[in-house]
């Protein structure tokens, strides 16, 4: 986009065109109000002094009987010129201070941006007060003073822009061609900085018109005979019981200026600075048809039941009725691409899909009670002990301004009626649980104190504060070293052991769910397209999808000479699922029938359920190499 | 040799711990702030054009009262002697003396100062304690694009209000309570009733910006994981909010509101004048139009320790909120 239609930009919005509106009408005024009503403004007429509101005189009149309306209107041209003087002024200071390092060298640079750290520090109006000091009251004291003020922040915006700018290639390249450092300057830094400098001094015109008349109102501004909006307030304010409109009127004028100066500032900084990308709610509908073939048999010992389990936001639905049931001491994968609507059915179970999101299922029941029926805040203890979650990113999983033994202690306080030392001697315990050293002293530590895998296993004994049931994790490992991984896994696997806990393993990497679950369901486009116990995982697949995802796995036999192997196409788009297999535009098996009929999870009498018209079929090779025909 | 390796050792000590080291660093930032301040009043009155002595007596005075008056106030020695004595006085507690009061500019300073800090004070902690409950309401009313009506309101409302400058608010606060309802004193410090429009003046607008600025950062929080834990762990809504988001919420809150103190302090001056309050507002500005040099300097300096004082209690505050801050900043 060029730089002209982005300027364009700020006539977009209302408010931008109101604000590109109301400052025109100001400057307009600024050039044509004392041409019109200069003489009017200074008629002196001793007849009717300090005389209120009234139709002929609309803010009243004076100590000489002058009419206080149209002074406003003449005023405007002292106001915008001095404030603009000043804004100019404190530009080029700031300019020049800011690009100071860039053209002294870092030395004297340094100190040159240690002195502008130092005056940023203080706000502009008490610079602005200790310069009128110096320069002494009147317009060409204020000018200066609030010039000065402005200056040290102008500085520092610059100095940062600058600083952006000169690290990058081509200011570096034209340095090693030879280039003077004012030529830098001028060519290659400062055309890139310009346009949000322009708008921040657009907003400094408005913030020093109203310093400015702050100053005259305090009679350290505009003299008499001279007048701006602020004297005239001054004015207007000793009399404000007897002729309010006499400070209201140049108030408000002073109040619309700096609104105008700022707004258009502000819309263009919208419109100039980059772009916050609103993601478009795609159109497309879903197709509502539940999917009831997905049911498994209601156990006794059932942990965890789903029956046709969708989660929405609303046209689109990521996860279209699934279901599953997970046994006491079990261990169930769900493995998929990104996309797939694996997370959203864990966050789903765990009741943790907020707003604008709905979900919506046959049968949702944990332990037994039905999580849909009763309002989830009813059971915040049921789950709060039962259930536990580990996240994938521990970094950013734990709250970063507590203490770590504070953030498990809350879980027993919260929920077992545990007071404060207790809650906190459990975490301490439940730290040991999941062999962290020295677990007291590491309670009293924040998060970003431990490593990765350490918080990981810290997220973990939050979960055993209570006495879950069910470990619902999220991608545990996917953010750590494979060592680390390994720790972290055969924890979970011991947790599990200890005391019969069910798991629900999320995760895109097969390998680690061979390693911990016992059951493996693959997600795709949001449904379940097989479920298959771990064993039979590497041989007895007999859906192409999850063939593919097994052939897709390097190993220690794969020849790293070749490209790896990805699944040829695109995951199917959430918001439009095709009418047929979700999976059949990448399927090297699939026929018309495939497009035209979706196939349901259908049990295999053998343990398993696979989504398949074409299931055991094996075909040429499903997959291509990265570089070749890939359908991007 | 041995005081070398003792230093060395204490340095050793010192960076070993990172709050040793954070006050250290804070405090040596603070002296270099504090010696800039003093050197920038010191310069100040030698900066100004002509005689200010002259100027502030008036082209009638008879010249040996000029001479007298640059004696007592040192004026003719060198620059540096000047300098010297005056750092010596200052740390002495001695501000020096009103040109044409002839009191002792600390006297002035003691004299006015409480009522500034008060006003100050009290404005400052009815921002914060109208913006941060505010705020976090407002975010969690509005998160998710909830209530878009609410929250057009409530930006453009303290758009508007972040604006206007507090002797405006002043002006029209005055034209209402005070003209118009007849509710509220106009002027001067009496009695309880006499805080409530300039401390209303001075609150606004930072309040505004404040609460602004907790909504948006709280909202920002609300999507962070360990929210979600929070949620996982089966919290009340009000503990999720309260101890796990607000916290984080008001690191950037405290920068921002140490920012707009500091503003606050020099804003005094206005509403000040505004109000006709007797605080040290007030008597800068009649100094300034007096040329009572001494009086501006002294006032100048405690408006800048003022400042640098608050930076201070921001730095401390954001340390001891942001465990992380204190490493960062290494």
């Amino acid at each position: 986009m060029t730089s002209r239609a982005r300027w364009a930009g700020v006539l977009r919005t209302p408010v931008g065109v109101a604000a590109a509106v109301l400052l025109g009408a100001v400057l307009l005024l600024a050039v044509c109000a004392p041409l019109l009503w200069g003489g009017r403004a200074d008629e002196v007429d001793t007849a009717h002094i300090l005389a209120p509101a009234s139709a002929e005189h609309w803010a009243g009149t004076d100590n000489l009987g002058r009419d206080i309306f149209f002074r406003v209107l003449v005023a405007t041209r002292t106001s915008v010129w001095l404030a603009l003087l000043a804004t100019g002024l404190g530009v080029a200071v700031g300019l020049l201070l800011g690009t100071a390092p860039l053209l002294l060298g870092p030395r004297l640079g340094r100190l040159v941006t240690a002195a502008v750290n130092i005056a940023v520090a203080f706000p502009g109006l008490l610079l602005a007060l200790s310069f009128a000091v110096i320069f002494g009251a009147g317009a060409s004291g204020a000018v200066p003073a609030i010039g000065l003020a402005i200056a040290p922040g102008f500085a520092r915006l610059t100095q940062t822009l600058s600083a952006t700018v000169a690290g990058r290639d081509f200011v570096a390249a034209a340095r090693i061609a030879g280039v003077g450092r004012i030529r830098v300057l001028l060519r290659h830094v400062l055309p890139n900085i310009a346009e949000p400098l322009l708008v921040n001094a657009t907003m400094a015109a408005g913030g020093s018109l109203l310093a400015f008349a702050g100053l005259s109102f305090l009679g350290l501004g505009v003299q008499t005979p001279g007048y701006d909006w602020g004297r005239l307030l001054g004015e207007g304010l000793n009399g404000i019981y007897l002729n309010p409109a006499a400070a209201l009127v140049p108030g408000v004028a002073v109040v619309l200026a700096g609104l105008a100066f700022n707004l258009v500032g502000e819309a263009a900084a919208k419109a100039v600075g980059p772009r916050t990308a609103t993601a478009p709610v795609r159109g497309a509908s879903a197709d509502g048809i539940a999917h009831g073939a997905d049911l498994p048999a209601g156990q006794a010992d059932a942990v965890l039941v789903v029956e046709d389990l969708t989660v929405s936001f609303g046209p689109v639905t990521p996860v279209r009725g699934v279901g599953f049931t997970l046994r006491r001491g079990e261990s169930v994968g769900i493995v998929g691409e990104s996309g797939s609507g694996k997370s959203l059915t864990a966050l789903a179970v765990a009741q943790l899909i907020e707003q604008p999101g709905r979900v919506e299922a046959r049968r949702l029941e944990f332990l037994g009670d039905d999580l849909l029926r009763t309002p989830p805040r009813a059971r915040p203890r049921l789950l709060g002990t039962s259930l536990a979650m580990v996240f994938q990113d521990p970094m950013t999983s734990f709250n970063p301004v507590q203490r770590i033994g504070r953030q498990l202690a809350e879980v027993a306080e919260q929920h077992l009626g545990q007071r404060r030392g207790p809650a906190l001697a459990r975490a301490v315990d439940r730290l040991r649980a999941v062999r962290i050293p020295g677990a007291a002293r590491r309670a009293r530590q924040f998060p970003h104190e431990f490593s990765g895998g350490m918080r990981q296993r810290a997220m973990i004994g939050m979960g055993l504060m209570g006495e879950p049931k069910l470990i619902i994790a999220d991608e545990p490992t996917t953010a750590l070293d494979v060592t680390v991984q390994r720790q972290v896994l055969s924890l979970l696997a011991d947790v599990r052991a200890a005391d019969d806990v069910a798991v629900l393993l999320i995760s895109h990497d097969l390998g680690v769910v061979e390693q911990v679950c016992d059951r493996v369901l693959v997600m795709y486009a949001g449904r379940f397209v097989e479920d298959l116990p771990v064993a039979r995982l590497r041989d007895g697949a007999r859906h192409p999808y999850t063939r593919a995802l097994l052939g897709a796995v390097p190993d220690l036999a794969t020849d790293r000479d070749q490209p790896l192997v990805v699944i040829p196409g695109r995951p199917a788009d959430p918001a439009a699922p095709p009418p047929g297999c979700a999976f059949a535009p990448r399927c090297p098996l699939a026929d018309d029938h495939c497009v035209r009929a979706d196939p349901a999870l259908v049990d295999d009498g053998s343990g398993g359920r696979v989504a398949c018209w074409h299931a055991d079929e094996r075909p040429e090779p499903v997959l291509s190499a990265a570089t070749e025909g890939e359908g991007r | 040799m041995t005081s070398t390796t003792a230093s060395t050792a204490v340095f050793a000590h010192l960076s070993g711990n990172p709050w040793l080291r954070f006050a250290a660093r804070r405090f040596g930032r603070l002296l270099v702030s504090v010696w800039v301040l003093v050197t920038a009043a010191f310069l100040m009155i030698h900066l100004i054009p002509g005689d200010p002595v002259r100027a502030a007596l008036g082209n009638t005075a008879p010249v040996e009262l000029v001479e007298a008056r640059r004696a007592t106030l040192g004026l003719n020695n060198p620059l540096w002697q000047q300098y010297a004595d005056y750092l010596r006085h200052l740390f002495a507690g001695d501000f020096g003396t009103s040109m044409l009061s002839g009191m002792p500019v600390s006297q002035v300073i003691g004299d006015r100062l409480p009522a500034t800090a008060e006003l100050a004070g009290l404005a400052f902690a009815l921002a914060v304690l109208v913006s941060i409950p505010l705020g976090l309401v407002m975010a969690v009313l509005t998160r998710g694009g909830r209530r878009r009506p609410v929250e057009l309101a409530f930006t453009s409302g303290s758009v508007l209000l972040a604006v206007v400058p507090e002797f405006l608010v002043a002006v029209g606060l005055v034209y209402v309570f005070s003209v118009e309802l007849g509710w509220a004193p106009v002027a001067m410090r009496q009695g309880p009733s006499s805080y409530v429009l300039p401390v209303l003046a001075l609150a606004l607008g930072p309040a505004s910006v404040l609460a602004r600025i907790v909504r948006v950062e709280t909202l920002a929080v609300l999507q962070a994981e360990y929210i979600r834990t929070a949620r996982a762990k089966r919290l009340p809504d009000r503990r999720v909010y309260l101890r796990h988001a607000l916290p984080n919420a008001l690191t950037a809150t405290i920068t921002v509101g140490g920012l707009l103190l500091g503003a606050m302090v020099a804003g005094t001056v206005l509403a000040e004048n505004v109000f006709a309050w007797p605080g040290l507002g007030s008597t800068i500005v009649s100094s300034i139009l007096a040329k009572d040099y001494p009086v501006v300097q002294g006032v100048v300096l405690v408006y800048g320790l003022g400042v640098l004082l608050v930076n201070l209690v921001v730095d401390v505050a954001l340390a001891l909120l942001d465990p992380r801050s204190t490493i960062r900043e290494s």
